[in-house]
């Protein structure tokens, strides 16, 4: 084989490389990508069936119920318009709380109650996830939420 | 007015800066050796302005006073002093800084360190310096002033956020900024290179270890990270594909690819360009790391204020330097020749494979942390990327990777033979094979595929690494290697112990979440753990229930483990702090988690097969990348530099 041919077989190679690989990621891409949906969203129907997405809002003060000793909780999260059932069991994050925003990792089940794998409330016990701040705009008729701003 | 003397020292560090940034490049434009020279003098003017101005702001804080806002905002006369002192990078305008300190420090080092390269080409590269510190400057004055004052001053301050109350904020920002900044280095040398057209072997010799030692930071840095997320974010993982932690690790691919395109360039005069071009790339992912952890579009630990000013701000800077650089590049990467060839079976192609896979990684990465801010900042949804697309992804192309730095070690420059190299790596390849696909089932009775190939990956990788000094001992010689030579083999055992690590961790992990009472006991992974009972404990500036267990392994008591969920009394914020048994081989974590009811508590108990080998592994990269740099070749000339001027000195005495 001539240098050149060689330079060329190589060439060659790593761009077969490069699509298969680019071809495979942007299929996992795709598989992986995580839509949220707002409680409001959900019961107008627009969440997938069956499809883990995120979910997102404040949980309802007085809502949280567990079996004492038990790992199961329920709750309810909502946007000030519509509210939804969600169950978890396993060990909530420090910063869960009620009246406080949160995200659920889930799916929906068949009596229309909102099963999470995994529950999100991290980082600060001000913040509130974008996503839900701008869903709560949403479902509030466009006036932006107060922000809640650290005590002194 | 000690808080004033700060802002004041900054104000003229910017001066310095702007001088430092301005005249040199103009100067070295011109050929006026005098503007050039002050590129250094104003190096060391700026450098001693700005650690005045840092031992203000640190000075504000040992003495608590909170008439300077960011100190009242960070701080409490109840933090312990130890926190104090480092609540200076506890917050936005404080780690601005920091920041910019690090880059003085860095300026500083290369001013004395360029002194035996020509006049025309170092002060452009501490011109360039310059610029990047007047920018950062000028942020920090404009948009986040960390002198600020607050009338009328409260009586007491606000506390650092309870989950930076660790040791771990005494080491994972000052060694992660120092890389994040350090890649301004070859950055600056990049530009210098392009405005001069000098790309040689020489210029490669000059910015290699200086990446090497900015690389070596940031990879210290993120493992410290990871080990910190790791014990106190109280989930027991090591790694989240995180935006913020993406933000870090994707100038690490670049740097990593970097040092392996230098050190063809060093050694065979091509792949300039592209050299040229990982250089400039590098630290603008690190430019755009600061962007997004910086402007609030990210809300993560990192991010402390979120503000659009500051990210207009950051995001014009990014424009400004990575826009300049790739206009420049476009305009003169045509004039740098390469000056040789080479074959596709040599040590050049392996390298050039080795830069795709990092940089495609590190676009997938950013394909993954990016894509979800585009579409909720056009208003057309909120989505993000799940974990399994990294998990899936990256893997996919360090595997690779893996298998061919084995062989690329071992393969000539110029034309490797390969009939050669089957010979030489038929031994490693077998054993990493035979021992790799055996030990996980004599380990752990049991094995996935994917558990195998990480395994022997990891182990073709160490095996390989180690070829040369093991067959030249065995013959009875001595290794007689360089220390350049040492490093990439340390370096590269690194990344083996890194795969076994992050494999074992994986495919091994125990996850369990259970409801406890006292006086329970319960079987995890071959381990008891017996909940003795909980108790209330007040710390200095926090109170908490420490719930108390035993970890019995085979009837024998192995430790008391004692995990507790604090309150801090100011920001009045719930944390977990999880107990930990480590030894080497395995991690047994434990984590008390909410009140349950009915005497209940939830219990979070993880068990880790081998989860320190990932930042033991890490650890040993960087050790290696130490090594490498203290090879001989870089410093003679250095030396011989600074001797040259002392002994003018002493003759003209």
């Amino acid at each position: 084989m001539t240098p050149r041919r060689q330079r060329m077989l190589l060439i060659g190679l790593v761009l077969a490389g490069v699509i298969a690989a680019a071809g495979l990621a942007l299929r996992a891409f795709r598989e992986n990508l995580l839509y949220f949906f707002s409680p409001s969203q959900v019961v107008a129907g627009e969440a997938p069936d069956g499809r883990t997405f995120r979910l997102g809002g404040v949980v309802v003060e007085g809502s949280v119920e567990r079996e004492p000793g038990s790992l199961t909780v329920e709750f309810v999260v909502t946007d000030f318009a519509h509210s939804l059932p969600v169950e978890y069991t396993g060990a909530l994050p420090d910063l869960f709380k009620e009246g406080k925003g949160v995200v659920a990792l889930g799916r929906i089940d068949a009596n229309g109650k909102f099963v999470a794998d995994e529950v999100l409330a991290k980082h600060d016990e001000n913040y509130m996830p974008p996503e839900v701040a701008t869903a709560l705009e949403r479902a509030r008729g466009g006036t932006a939420p107060e922000p809640e701003t650290t005590p002194q | 007015m000690i808080p004033e003397l700060g802002q004041l020292a900054l104000v003229l560090a910017l001066c310095l800066s702007l001088v430092q940034g301005v005249l040199p490049l103009v100067g070295a434009h011109l050929g006026r050796a005098d503007w050039m020279a002050l590129a250094r003098p104003a190096a060391a003017g700026q450098f001693v302005f700005v650690t005045l101005a840092f031992g203000v702001l640190g000075y504000a804080f040992l003495t608590d006073d909170f008439s300077v806002l960011f100190v009242a905002q960070h701080s409490h006369t109840e933090l312990p002093t130890g926190y104090k002192a480092v609540a200076i990078w506890g917050g936005h305008e404080g780690s601005m800084l920091f920041w910019i300190l690090v880059l003085a420090l860095w300026t500083f080092a290369v001013a004395c360190g360029s002194l035996s390269q020509p006049l025309s080409f170092a002060s452009r590269v501490l011109g360039v310096l310059g610029l990047v510190s007047a920018g950062t400057i000028a942020f920090t004055l404009f948009t986040s002033n960390p002198f600020t004052r607050l009338q009328p001053a409260p009586f007491d301050g606000n506390d650092l956020n309870p989950l930076l109350q660790d040791p771990g904020m005494l080491m994972h920002p000052p060694t992660l900024y120092p890389g994040y900044v350090g890649l301004s280095v070859p950055f600056a040398f990049a530009v210098a290179a392009l405005l001069t057209g000098r790309l040689d072997k020489d210029w490669a010799r000059w910015t290699r270890p200086w990446t090497v030692g900015a690389w070596i930071f940031l990879t210290i840095g993120i493992t410290l990270g990871s080990a910190w997320a790791y014990y106190e974010l109280g989930w027991g993982g090591w790694w989240f594909w995180d935006a913020v932690e993406n933000a870090s690790f994707m100038p690490w691919l670049m740097a990593t690819a970097l040092l392996h395109s230098l050190a063809v360039t060093e050694r065979r005069g091509i792949f300039k360009s592209w050299t040229v071009l990982l250089a400039v790339c590098a630290f603008s992912l690190s430019l755009l790391g600061t962007f997004l952890t910086r402007s609030g579009v990210l809300l993560s630990v990192h991010s402390f204020a979120s503000d659009p000013a500051r990210g207009l701000f950051i995001l014009g800077l990014l424009l400004l330097y990575s826009g300049g650089a790739f206009v420049l590049y476009a305009a003169r990467a045509k004039h740098m020749v390469a000056e040789g060839g080479f074959k596709l079976m040599s040590r050049e192609a392996f390298l050039l494979a080795n830069n795709i896979l990092l940089v495609v990684a590190a676009g997938a990465i950013l394909l993954g942390t990016l894509y979800p801010l585009f579409l909720s900042n056009l208003n057309l949804g909120e989505i993000s990327v799940g974990r399994p697309y990294f998990d899936f992804v990256f893997p996919l192309l360090m595997l690779p990777l893996a298998w061919l730095l084995g062989v690329g070690m071992h393969a000539a420059w110029k034309n490797a033979s390969g009939s050669a190299l089957k010979q030489r790596l038929a031994l490693p390849a077998t054993l990493a094979l035979v021992l790799g696909t055996t030990l996980p089932w004599l380990v752990f009775g049991r094995a996935t595929v994917l558990a195998m190939i990480g395994v022997v990956t990891g182990l073709w990788v160490m095996l390989s690494a180690l070829l040369d000094p093991i067959s030249r001992l065995a013959r009875g010689a001595r290794p007689g290697l360089t220390r350049g030579h040492w490093g990439m083999i340390t370096a590269h055992v690194g990344v083996g112990f890194f795969i076994i690590g992050a494999t074992l961790a994986t495919a091994y992990n125990v996850e369990i979440d259970r409801a406890a009472r006292p006086g329970d006991r319960w079987e995890t992974a071959g381990y008891e753990v017996a909940f003795v009972g909980t108790r209330h404990v007040e710390g200095p500036n926090y109170t908490a229930e420490e719930g108390e267990f035993e970890l019995y392994r085979g009837g024998e008591l192995l430790e008391v483990m004692r995990s507790q969920q604090r309150v801090y009394r100011v920001q009045t914020a719930p944390m977990t702090e999880a107990a930990i048994y480590g030894t080497l081989a395995r991690d047994v974590f434990i984590a008390l988690g909410d009140d349950l009811g009915g005497g209940a508590w939830a219990v979070r108990v993880r068990v880790k097969p081998f989860i320190r080998f990932i930042w033991l592994g890490a650890i040993v990269m960087a050790f290696g990348g130490l090594l490498a740099a203290s090879d001989r070749r870089y410093w003679r000339s250095v030396k011989a530099a600074a001797a040259a001027p002392a002994g003018a000195a002493a003759r003209g005495a």
